[in-house]
């Protein structure tokens, strides 16, 4: 290693280490396959669970996890089962497999590479809860996913592990096995029980309705992503307080982050959660091996591009839900952008921009117009068209999009689409002010940035078809 | 072709009855219908709503806010080249152009022989081995331009057919509805729909 990677880790100089639960099979030529994951110990927590033991055993594991929700808002998912009302059937599980949050990469991996670990904690969910069928809804465009599930799937009902009297027992339950056509919006869970409908997928206005209450076909449903269910195996064979044990204090298990970007190893790691620190996952030898060519970090994106930006003082900073909602950010689905100090801040605030302009599904006005004003204004910066007053024209919209800019945000909007394009602005312009005046007045970048010339047809208002 | 032929819907009946309202299959017969006839047709649309039972209007306001449903006829290659955050930060948007230079056309649009389409797409899931592309959804890692011309020539010479199949088609595998099927979701939804 280098001089300066050769980092103080903050916490006694060592990386945290900890079993693979999610990933022991990635690396193994046949672990998607019904044999590979039967050699490996594959369903035996399936049987476990229903054979020996009820429903609320299995609930009360999984509670005693403290389980966070990997999907993005990281609420605990023993909790959310519990919010089911008592005795209304049918109920249903949705798997949400719709992963497009820029920088987000484990889901995809997870159904690829261990497809039955993942059908195995759906199976065990459904006893827990009592779901009458499964809905595993995978994104539109990954290919390889699907095949590899609807495979799994089919040897799991040839093997008498999905569909009728699972495992020689009374319990019975069907996965049914879909995917999206191209829609981030989607993973929002009520606008994925709308395309589960048969419909265009907008988000839900939530209350009065929330899914465990009333969800798809107006019946009670969880919603669950992969990575959550992924864990349930390990969870029912070792136990609940195993699996927190794992972790820290406030943020239980093991957790894959994908770190991406100008780093010399990007990579897909599977950590104990909420232990180890940012400059771990990113100097480390064992995950990304320092910044490239040691250029410093100038931001990082911690959870996924509606995340609020974070910058050097972050570093040290454990990736724990808690203390990174406190420093004014969020994990998210575990998606970690790391920008060196070459990076063009105003081009990569306009990307990530432009990304909510497209993905805005249209349904509320702020959104539908905020994003795709917010779009081009930065477009018009960038092109060296950029005026005066724009900065404040960026707050402006911003504010009528997600008041305060707080974080939190607050929001004029259904769903949190709108205030996740305000995230960027929030970070870049408040921090690099400098680099936006710049191309306001001299119609390029700041020297010490890479600057290349905008690409010319890359300006994008909202979604195609609205 | 454009309506569904024979064995089409058989297999649609099958996807019908794996969700306890029709309707529910709207999203997997559009995809139904593009595999079978490489985009979604207007005919396509209105068989559709005559197998789910809703009107065609119905079925066209569902497709039109999903971006992989394509109305008109697109390149047998769909190259996607990622231009989003983490491959924007290493050359996304320089191998977009070099694929527009390589193929002569601009993203959004198709070669004259039909052959190849080229999009500019937000995040496809592989932000660690960026920059990354899709053709026909079927992935590459760390694409350079050497490799993308490589891929292109290839794919011209039909040497991938056997690994990317024709825009259209995804999931080369299908969920069986077996003798195992439990039908417990649909007959328990079936109770409540009928009060």
């Amino acid at each position: 290693m280098s001089e300066n990677t050769t980092a103080n880790y903050s916490l006694g100089g060592q990386v945290p280490t900890g079993p693979k639960i999610l990933t022991s099979r990635w690396e193994s030529a046949d672990g998607h396959t019904y044999d590979g994951y039967v050699r490996t110990g594959g369903y035996t927590a399936l049987r476990k669970a229903l054979t020996t033991m009820s429903p609320a055993q299995v609930h009360d594991e999984v509670k005693a996890s403290e389980m966070q929700g990997r999907g993005g808002a990281g609420f605990p998912a023993g909790t959310k089962w519990g919010f089911l009302p008592a005795d209304v059937h049918p109920r249903y599980l949705v798997i949400n497999g719709d992963e497009s949050e820029p920088g987000t990469y484990k889901d995809r991996l997870l159904m690829e590479k261990d497809p039955h670990q993942l059908i195995e904690g759906i199976i065990i969910a459904c006893y827990a809860f009592g779901a009458a069928q499964a809905f595993l809804y995978v994104r539109g465009e990954m290919a390889l996913a699907q095949e590899r599930l609807a495979q799994a799937l089919n040897d799991a009902y040839a093997n008498n592990l999905v569909g009728k009297r699972i495992c020689g027992t009374d319990f019975s339950v069907d996965i049914t096995l879909t995917w999206g056509a191209g829609a981030y919006i989607v993973g929002e869970e009520t606008a994925l029980i709308e395309s589960l409908e048969g419909e265009r997928g907008m988000p839900r206005l939530k209350p009065p309705f929330f899914p465990a209450s009333k969800g798809l076909y107006m019946q009670p449903t969880i919603v669950n992503n992969v990575e959550t269910l992924s864990n349930l195996p390990y969870i029912v064979n070792q136990g609940g307080t195993t699996f927190k044990d794992l972790g820290g204090a406030t943020s239980s298990g093991m957790r894959i982050f994908a770190v991406s970007g100008h780093v010399n190893k990007p990579g897909v790691f599977e950590v104990p959660n909420g232990i180890t620190t940012f400059r771990m996952l990113f100097e480390a030898p064992e995950y990304c091996g320092g910044v490239r060519v040691n250029r410093k970090v100038k931001a990082f994106i911690p959870g996924g591009a509606s995340a609020m930006w974070f910058f050097d003082e972050h570093l040290d900073l454990p990736l724990d839900k808690p203390t990174v909602d406190q420093a004014g950010s969020m994990l998210g689905s575990g998606a970690i952008v790391v920008m060196d100090e070459t990076t063009d801040m105003v081009k990569a605030c306009w990307r990530v921009v432009r990304f909510f302009a497209r993905e805005s599904c249209g349904k509320c006005t702020p959104c539908r117009e905020g994003t795709t004003w917010l779009e081009r204004i930065l477009h018009r910066i960038l092109t060296g068209n950029g005026r005066r007053e724009d900065l404040d024209l960026l707050f402006e919209v911003s504010e009528s999009i997600s008041p305060g800019l707080a974080w939190p945000p607050r929001q004029t909007t259904i769903c949190p689409l709108g205030p996740s394009a305000v995230s960027p602005i929030a970070s870049a312009v408040n921090r690099f002010r400098n680099e936006f005046e710049h191309y306001i007045e001299h119609g390029r970048a700041i020297a010490g940035v890479e600057y290349v010339p905008m690409h010319a047809g890359s300006s994008h208002g909202a979604h195609a078809h609205v | 072709m454009s309506r569904f032929n024979d064995s089409n819907v058989t297999l649609a009946k099958e996807i019908i009855g794996r969700f306890p309202r029709a309707k529910s299959a709207v999203i997997p017969l559009l995809h139904l219908a593009q595999e079978q006839d490489g985009y979604v047709t207007r005919d396509a649309m209105s068989h559709i709503a005559e197998l789910v039972n809703v009107t065609t209007s119905e079925v066209y306001g569902t497709a039109t806010f999903y971006e992989m449903f394509k109305f008109e006829p697109i390149g047998k290659y769909c190259v996607n080249v990622c231009t989003n955050i983490a491959c924007q930060l290493v050359g996304g948007w320089e191998l977009l152009e070099h694929a527009e230079e390589k193929l002569g056309i601009k993203a959004g649009s198709t070669t004259d022989d039909g052959l190849f389409t080229i999009e500019d797409v937000e995040c496809i899931a592989a932000c660690t081995e960026a920059p990354a592309i899709q053709v026909n959804y079927r992935y590459r890692y760390k694409v350079t331009a050497e490799n993308l011309d490589q891929l292109i020539d290839d794919l011209r010479a039909g040497r991938l057919a056997d690994e990317i199949p024709p825009h259209g088609t995804l999931a080369r595998v299908r969920q069986n509805t077996t003798e195992a099927w439990a039908n417990t979701g649909i007959e328990a939804q079936a109770k409540v729909d009928a009060g």
